[in-house]
C-alpha cells in the first residue's frame, strides 16, 4: 500500500466518498419526496414511517455528508478556478470542521 | 557500529522478492549511499540508476519505505527511524526493467503527447529568429511558467499519482505540468494543437486534485496548480467557444 | 476528447449552481426540523410556490447531472468501465434521475 498520507489525499476521498454515497442516495430520496403526488397522507405517512432511531441516524450522516461534499467542492474549485494554490491544507481542515458544526447543528434542532 | 537493514526488491518484469542486505547504520548517509555501497561490497549484480548524485539529473528515485523520493538527497535518518529497516522497491507506475532500474519511457512518451517540447512561434521550421522575444520576467504568464520549469524529469510525481495507476493514458503530473509552462510562453506557437493535446480524460480533466505530485515533489514544484491552470484555460476557452 | 472535455465543463457548472442550492438546503433542512418533520410543514412552504418549483426543478436538474458524471469517473476509474456507450448511458442515467426529482418537486408543488 503506497503512503497517501497527506491531507489533501484525505479531502480527496472524503469528497469521493461522500459524493458517491449522495449520488446512490439521490433517486431513493427523490422517490421519498415523490410521495407527496399521491396527496399530503401519504407524505406524512412516509415521514411517520421514517421517525425510527436508525432513519434519523441517516439523516445526520447525510446531512453530514452534504456539508462535507460542498466544503470539498468549494475547496476544489477554489484551487481550479481561482489558482488558491497556498492554505490547500487548512481549507481541508476548514471543510472538515463545517461538516462537524452543520452536523452539530441538526443535532440540535432535530426531534 | 549499529546495522542498518535493507529490504531491496529484486527481479524483473516477469516478477520478484524482496532481497534482506545489512551495511553499517552511519550518521550521515543517503539512501543512495546505501544501495551504491551493497552493489559495491556484497551484490555487484544490483540494478539500480544514478548520475549526478546532487538532486540535478532525476535519475535514481525509488520508493523508500512507501514513498517515492529522490535517493541521492534522502538522508536515511529522516526516512527511518533508528533501528527500523529500509524498504527499496522500483518507481512505481512504469515497467520494472530490473531491480531498481524502471523503464522511463512510457513517462517521456507521455510529455511528448503533452507536446511538451517548445514549438517557436515566429521560426516553425525551427529556425533561429530574427529577432529576440521580449519576455517581461514579471508578467502574469512569465511567472507562471517559471513556477514549473525547474522540474528534473525524476517521476516521483507519476508514481506518486493514483489517477496515473487507474488510467495508464493518464498524462500525469509532470506531463501536465510541463504542458502549463509551455501555454504560458508567449513565444511558443503550437498553443491550440498542445491545448487539445492535454484536454479530456488522460489529460488534465482526470485530476481530482489529490495534490500528491505537489506534496511529493522533491523540487518543492506544485504540479497540482498548473493542472488546474490548464483546466482554468480550457473552461473558459469551451465556455466562450475560444480554440485555442 | 470535445465531449470528456464538455463532460467535465457540466461538471463545474452544476457544482457552481449546487454550491448555492446546498447552502440554501442545508439551512431550510436544519429549520424543518425543528419540532419534527411533518407533510404539513412542507407543504405549506412548497403548495403553489413557483419559486420553490423552480429551486427544487433546477436543484434536481444540476445534482441529476452532476452526480452522474462524478459516478462516471468513479466507474471509469475503480471499475474500469470506458468508452462512449457508457459515457451516453450515464449521462441518460443523469438525465433520468433529474426527470425523476423534478416529478417530486412537482408534487410538492401541486400536492
Amino acid at each position: 500500500m503506497p503512503d497517501r498520507r497527506h491531507p489533501t489525499y484525505l479531502a480527496f476521498l472524503a469528497h469521493r466518498l461522500s459524493g458517491l454515497a449522495l449520488a446512490l442516495f439521490l433517486p431513493l430520496h427523490f422517490w421519498a419526496l415523490g410521495q407527496a403526488l399521491q396527496g399530503e397522507a401519504a407524505l406524512e405517512g412516509f415521514l411517520r414511517w421514517t421517525d425510527h432511531g436508525l432513519f434519523k441516524l441517516a439523516e445526520w450522516g447525510l446531512v453530514v455528508l452534504l456539508a462535507l461534499h460542498l466544503a470539498g467542492g468549494l475547496r476544489v474549485m477554489a484551487l481550479e478556478f481561482l489558482g488558491w494554490r497556498a492554505r490547500q491544507k487548512d481549507m481541508a481542515a476548514l471543510g472538515a470542521g463545517f461538516a462537524l458544526a452543520v452536523g452539530l447543528l441538526f443535532l440540535l434542532n432535530v426531534g | 557500529m549499529d546495522r542498518l537493514t535493507v529490504r531491496i526488491w529484486r527481479g524483473d518484469a516477469a516478477g520478484g522478492a524482496f532481497a534482506a542486505y545489512e551495511v553499517a547504520a552511519r550518521e550521515n548517509q543517503t539512501v543512495l549511499d546505501v544501495v551504491s555501497e551493497i552493489q559495491r561490497e556484497q551484490e555487484p549484480a544490483l540494478a539500480y540508476r544514478f548520475a549526478c548524485r546532487v538532486g540535478m539529473c532525476g535519475s535514481c528515485a525509488m520508493e523508500v519505505n512507501g514513498r517515492a523520493r529522490w535517493t541521492c538527497r534522502t538522508h536515511v535518518r529522516r526516512v527511518a527511524r533508528p533501528g527500523e529497516a529500509l524498504t527499496l522497491r522500483p518507481l512505481p507506475h512504469l515497467p520494472v526493467i530490473r531491480d531498481l532500474a524502471t523503464d522511463m519511457a512510457p513517462f517521456f512518451d507521455k510529455w511528448a503527447r503533452a507536446m511538451g517540447s517548445f514549438q517557436p512561434k515566429d521560426a516553425p521550421d525551427g529556425a533561429v529568429p530574427e529577432d529576440f522575444a521580449v519576455v517581461p520576467p514579471g508578467s502574469k504568464a512569465r511567472r507562471e511558467a517559471d513556477a514549473g520549469i525547474e522540474c528534473i524529469g525524476c517521476g516521483v510525481c507519476h508514481a506518486s499519482c493514483d489517477v496515473v495507476a487507474w488510467n495508464p493514458d493518464y498524462l500525469g503530473p509532470a506531463a501536465l505540468n510541463r504542458a502549463w509552462t509551455l501555454v504560458n510562453d508567449v513565444r511558443d506557437g503550437a498553443q491550440a494543437a498542445r491545448l487539445a493535446a492535454v484536454s479530456g480524460d488522460a489529460g488534465c480533466h482526470s485530476c481530482h486534485s489529490t495534490q500528491s505530485c505537489t506534496e511529493r515533489c522533491p523540487k518543492g514544484l506544485d504540479p497540482s496548480s498548473a493542472i488546474a491552470g490548464l483546466k482554468r484555460r480550457l473552461f473558459w476557452d469551451a465556455l466562450l467557444g475560444r480554440r485555442g | 476528447m470535445r465531449g470528456q472535455l464538455h463532460l467535465w465543463v457540466a461538471q463545474r457548472l452544476t457544482a457552481a449552481f449546487l454550491a448555492v442550492a446546498v447552502a440554501v438546503h442545508l439551512v431550510t433542512i436544519i429549520i424543518a426540523v425543528r419540532g419534527g418533520l411533518s407533510a404539513a410543514d412542507i407543504l405549506a412552504r412548497t403548495r403553489g410556490s413557483e419559486a420553490w418549483l423552480l429551486f427544487y426543478a433546477g436543484f434536481a436538474l444540476a445534482a441529476g447531472l452532476h452526480a452522474a458524471i462524478g459516478l462516471r469517473a468513479i466507474a471509469a476509474e475503480w471499475l474500469g468501465w470506458r468508452g462512449r456507450g457508457l459515457d451516453l448511458l450515464w449521462l441518460g442515467l443523469g438525465l433520468a434521475t433529474a426527470l425523476f426529482g423534478i416529478r417530486a418537486a412537482w408534487g410538492l408543488y401541486h400536492a
